[in-house]
Parts: structure tokens; sequence; C-alpha cells
């Protein structure tokens, strides 16, 4: 398989001393959806700056397709698009213009640059807005923009920095339906986000980066095996007093109130155990959510891990 | 990327650049016309007629290639330092950062850009100054290649400008405290014969003393300095801007961190 980027020991310092990236090697396959997560400051941007090259790497090697990007630039620069954290087209301009002058920034000839921009434009619900100016767009609509106009040169490796952040449930099932599809049509993607879910929904692989160096870098399939206990709450159909005994059962559960408990199992522990123990205690269960995602409570302790368990993580 | 591939780069840099001005054309090619042509009223006309020849030409004669050159050099400047600056500031030069345009093609589309404002908002003002005077071009070519050249280094030095400005204050300081002084400076309103000998010498540092008396050489056939020996600088400035702001992109400066 062919690798679609080769990170090698890559380092940045930035001018004010801040050594936002300690030597991270990465590589992500041709075809792959890979996640790159990582609470803020780890240095997620900087790796994504480096390889679309907003920021310039203080040392290391970058391969995109088995191409250096120091010494094949245009070239891997065709295969890259970016769509970045931040807005970051003109909002005087109209819809239509912005994917159009990317357009012509790859060298695309008119005739070919109008059909693309139409069938992203499409595809990403925006072709009706095509000829009102960026700034009178919404949230959802201006990030739908950045994909768009990244698509334009139908780039072989994507990647996407936070691209659904402040866009609300809805539309962000449809961005991730339109990312899938894509990938599924041979597009590698890269994305960074905060939504945990988003990740473990469409990600085959994932590195977590924090403070400028790889902690974890698997399959998401081996790292939520790696998941050894998960926490429900468990809301009552009829209220209690007090938790039952659960006996020598691999649990540890927290009242919270009459009407609902916090239970933690072992991954040993199968869902029929588990309400067998329920209907054992007549505890009579009416609904039954995990209290944070799978993926988040991995985040964590590998972080609390990484960091030696003396620093709390404030946000995912 | 393929020649034409950089061609069609360069083209779309190019008409989003004119684009952007003619957009906002009451705030781009509106304001330097009203401008120049209070001074053709003002300084040529009213004050003019008091102050009578000057050089051998009535003095509206003498100033209207100054004013139409002022307008271009500023122009030309103030399209390239606002518009890079603007790209930077939005962080709109992103898409070209990360796009395969070469370095040396995002400088020409801007440069252009600026030079076609110059000498947008110079014909404006040329066609303005026909109310007033009966204009006529001693040395066509002449004049058609200083106002070309002028434009050139006017955008290149914007372009400089934009880079290294970190905030809008950055990018209004060089126009008012260097540039504007400069023109005065530079013969638009007067004969350097006028001056004493040191101011003299002070003016033969000034670059656009040479732009201005050249491009009047163009014009009415007179000029204050050697003719070929001014378009020798230019071409120096010219080149040493141009290499200096392809430097600057190379290196990154004031646009990847």
């Amino acid at each position: 398989m062919t690798t679609a980027i080769a990170i090698d020991n890559l380092t940045k310092t930035y001018a004010n001393g801040l050594q936002a990236l300690k030597g991270i090697s990465l590589e992500v396959q041709q075809g792959d959806f890979f996640a790159l997560l990582g609470p803020n400051g780890a240095g997620k941007s900087t790796t994504i700056g480096i390889l679309s090259t907003l920021v310039n790497k203080s040392g290391g090697g970058v391969e995109i397709f088995g191409k250096n990007v120091d010494a094949h630039v245009y070239e891997t620069k065709l295969d890259l698009g970016v769509v970045p954290q931040e807005i970051n087209f003109s909002q005087f301009e109209k819809v239509r213009d912005i994917v159009m002058t990317q357009a012509g920034y790859y060298g695309m000839p008119r005739q070919l640059a109008a059909e693309r921009c139409e069938k992203y434009l499409r595809k990403l619900g925006l072709w009706e807005k095509r000829y009102e100016r960026s700034r009178t767009l919404s949230g959802g609509m201006k990030r739908r923009l950045m994909i768009a106009r990244a698509l334009v040169h139908e780039p072989r490796l994507l990647i996407l920095d936070e691209p659904t952040a402040g866009v609300d449930i809805e539309l962000r099932r449809s961005m991730w339906e339109f990312l899938t599809e894509l990938n599924e049509a041979g597009t590698t993607i890269i994305l960074t986000t905060h939504y945990l879910e988003e990740a473990e929904q469409l990600c085959r692989n994932i590195a977590i980066i924090d403070h400028g160096r790889i902690v974890e870098n698997t399959s998401m399939r081996a790292l939520l095996a790696a998941l050894d206990k998960q926490t429900y709450i468990v809301e009552l159909a009829a209220p209690i007093r007090a938790l039952p005994d659960w006996g020598d059962a691999p649990l540890s559960a927290e009242f919270i109130d009459e009407h609902s408990f916090e239970i933690t199992v072992d991954a040993r522990l199968t869902m029929s155990d588990l309400f067998k123990l329920f209907l054992l205690h007549s505890v009579e269960v009416s609904a039954l959510r995990s209290k944070s995602n799978r993926l988040e409570q991995l985040f964590l302790s590998r972080l609390d891990g990484a960091r030696g368990g003396d620093e709390h993580v404030v946000q995912p | 990327m393929l020649s034409n591939h950089k061609y069609i780069a360069f083209e779309t840099i190019v008409i989003k650049e004119v684009r952007r001005f003619t957009r906002i054309w009451l705030q781009t090619l509106v304001p330097p016309a009203i401008t120049i042509s209070l001074y053709f009223v003002i300084f040529g006309n009213l004050v003019g007629r008091r102050i009578g020849d000057m050089g051998g030409f009535n003095y509206m004669e003498f100033i209207i290639p100054g004013l139409i050159m002022m307008a271009v050099i500023q122009n030309s400047y103030s399209n390239v330092v606002s518009s890079f600056f603007s790209h930077k500031f939005q962080r709109s030069v992103e898409e070209l950062l990360v796009s395969p345009v070469p370095n040396v093609i995002i400088l020409s589309g801007f440069v252009v850009g600026g030079m076609v404002r110059g000498l947008l908002v110079g014909g404006i003002v040329t066609v303005m100054s026909l109310f007033f005077i009966d204009l006529e071009i001693q040395h066509p070519l002449v004049t058609l290649s200083v106002v070309l050249l002028t434009a050139l280094v006017f955008s290149l030095a914007g372009f400089i400008n934009a880079l290294f400005a970190n905030s809008f204050d950055d990018i209004s300081i060089i126009p008012t405290f260097v540039l504007t002084p400069l023109i005065y400076l530079g013969g638009v309103f007067y004969s350097s014969s006028l001056l004493p000998e040191f101011w003299r010498s002070v003016s033969a540092l000034n670059p656009i003393f040479y732009m201005v008396n050249t491009f009047r050489y163009g014009f009415l056939g007179v000029s204050d300095v050697p003719v070929v020996g001014a378009f020798v600088i230019l071409l120096g400035f010219a080149v040493v801007l141009f290499s200096a702001c392809l430097l600057l992109l190379n290196r990154g400066t004031g646009l990847r961190s």
C-alpha cells in the first residue's frame, strides 16, 4: 500500500522558544481516514501547518505520496487539499468566485473549473448561494465552502482541521456522510477534531499528540479494544433508597439519587451479565446510557498516562 | 507547475485584484481623481496664475505631469499594500500559500494588479487635466516607459510594506511619513533650479525626483535630470525591489511562522 504521508522526526520551535513539536514520526496510508487528536496546544495545528507549508519546520522530514515536500514543493501541493480551523476566505467575495479563484491557483482551465465548482457546491448544498457574498453565509455554510474550495482541484489527500467546529448536529452528520463517501472514493483524509464521537465514527486509524509528542498511534479498533472499563448512567423505573450489594461482580456503583445511579463495569462483563445482575437485585431499569464517549475515556487515560497522571486535561 | 498553469494562476490573481478595486471604485478610483482635480483648480488655475511661468512653461503645464505621477505612485503603492495586507489579515493569503502557485507568480500578480490601478487612476487624472489645458506629449515612449516603471517600483514597495505590516497602522505609516514628503519634495510643484545648491543635492537623493522629472520630459521635453540616468536608477530600483520581494516571499517573511 502507498504511504500518503510519512512524517519523520518532525520538530518545530517557534521564534518565542515554544517547542511545539518534539520529534514526531507518523505514517498515514493511502485511502485511510486518519484521526489526529490532542488537547489544545498539543501540536496538531502545527503539524498540519507544516504539511500544508504554512509553517516552516525546524527539523525532520515530510513526504507526501513518496515525495519530499521540500524538494517537490509544487507536486506535493497538487496532491493536497486543506480545510483550516479558522475561516480564511475573503468575506467580501461571492461564494462561486472563491471556489473559482482557488481553481485558478491550481492552473485549472475555466471550463473545467466551472464544472468542478458546480459539482462541489451542489454536493455541499451551496449551489443556491453561489452568487451571495460569503459574509452572508451561516457558520456551517462557511465551513462547507472551505471544503468545496479545498476539493476543487480533487486532491488525493485532504486535511481537515476541526471541520465541524460550531456546526449543528444535523449538518455535522450530513458532513460525515459526505466525507465518508469521499474517503470511499479513494481520497485519503486526515481529521483533527474535538468531537471524539466524530473521530470514532469516521476514522480507521488514530494518533494522539500531546505536548509535541505522539502518545498513541494505532488503529481505532485496537484502541477501543483497550478500553477495560466503561461507565454508564442507569435510569430507574422504580425508585430505590440505597444501592444493592453487588457481591463479587466486577463493577462499582455510585448512588446519584433515588431515580438513577452511576455504574462502572469491567470490560469482561457483558451487557447480558449486567442485566442479569439488575434482575437478581430487583433493579428495574428504564434506560441505560454511556456516561462518556468510549474514545473520550481512552483519550483522557492516554493523556493522563503520558503525563504521569499529574495534570488534568481540560478539553479533549 | 506547467507554464500554462502558471499563466492561469497569474491571470487569476490579476483578475481578482482588478475586480477588488473596481468593486469599490468609489473608494479607489473617484477620490484620487477629485483630489488631483482640486490641485488643478487651486494650484494650477488660481495660485498658478500669480506664480507665472515655471521652467519656461505656464504653471499648470508644469505641474500636470507631476500630479499625474503622484496619482500613479500613491495608487500603485496603496493598492498592493492594502490588498496584500487584507489577504494576510483575513488569512485568505493561505489559499495562495497552500496552492502550487510559485512565489514569482504571486508577486507578479499582485504587482500587476497595483500597476493597473495606478495606471487607471493616472489615466483618469490625465483625462481630467484635459479640462484645464491641451496636453501634448513630446516623447510618448519615454512617458509610457517611465510611468510603467514607476508603477512597478511602487507596487513592489507596497508589497514589501504589506509583508512586514502587522496592523492597519503599519500600512499607513510609510505612505504618510515617507511617501508623501518624498512626492512633495520630488519636484511636482517646483523646478529644482529654484532650490539652493544644498537642497538641490538633497533632491538628487530622492528617487521620486527622477521619476517626476523624466515623466515631465516625456510631456514637455525638458527635465532637471539626465533622462538616461533616471531610467538606470528606475530600473535599478525595480530590480532590487523585485529581488527583495522574492527573497522575502521565499523566506516566508510575515507569512509563515
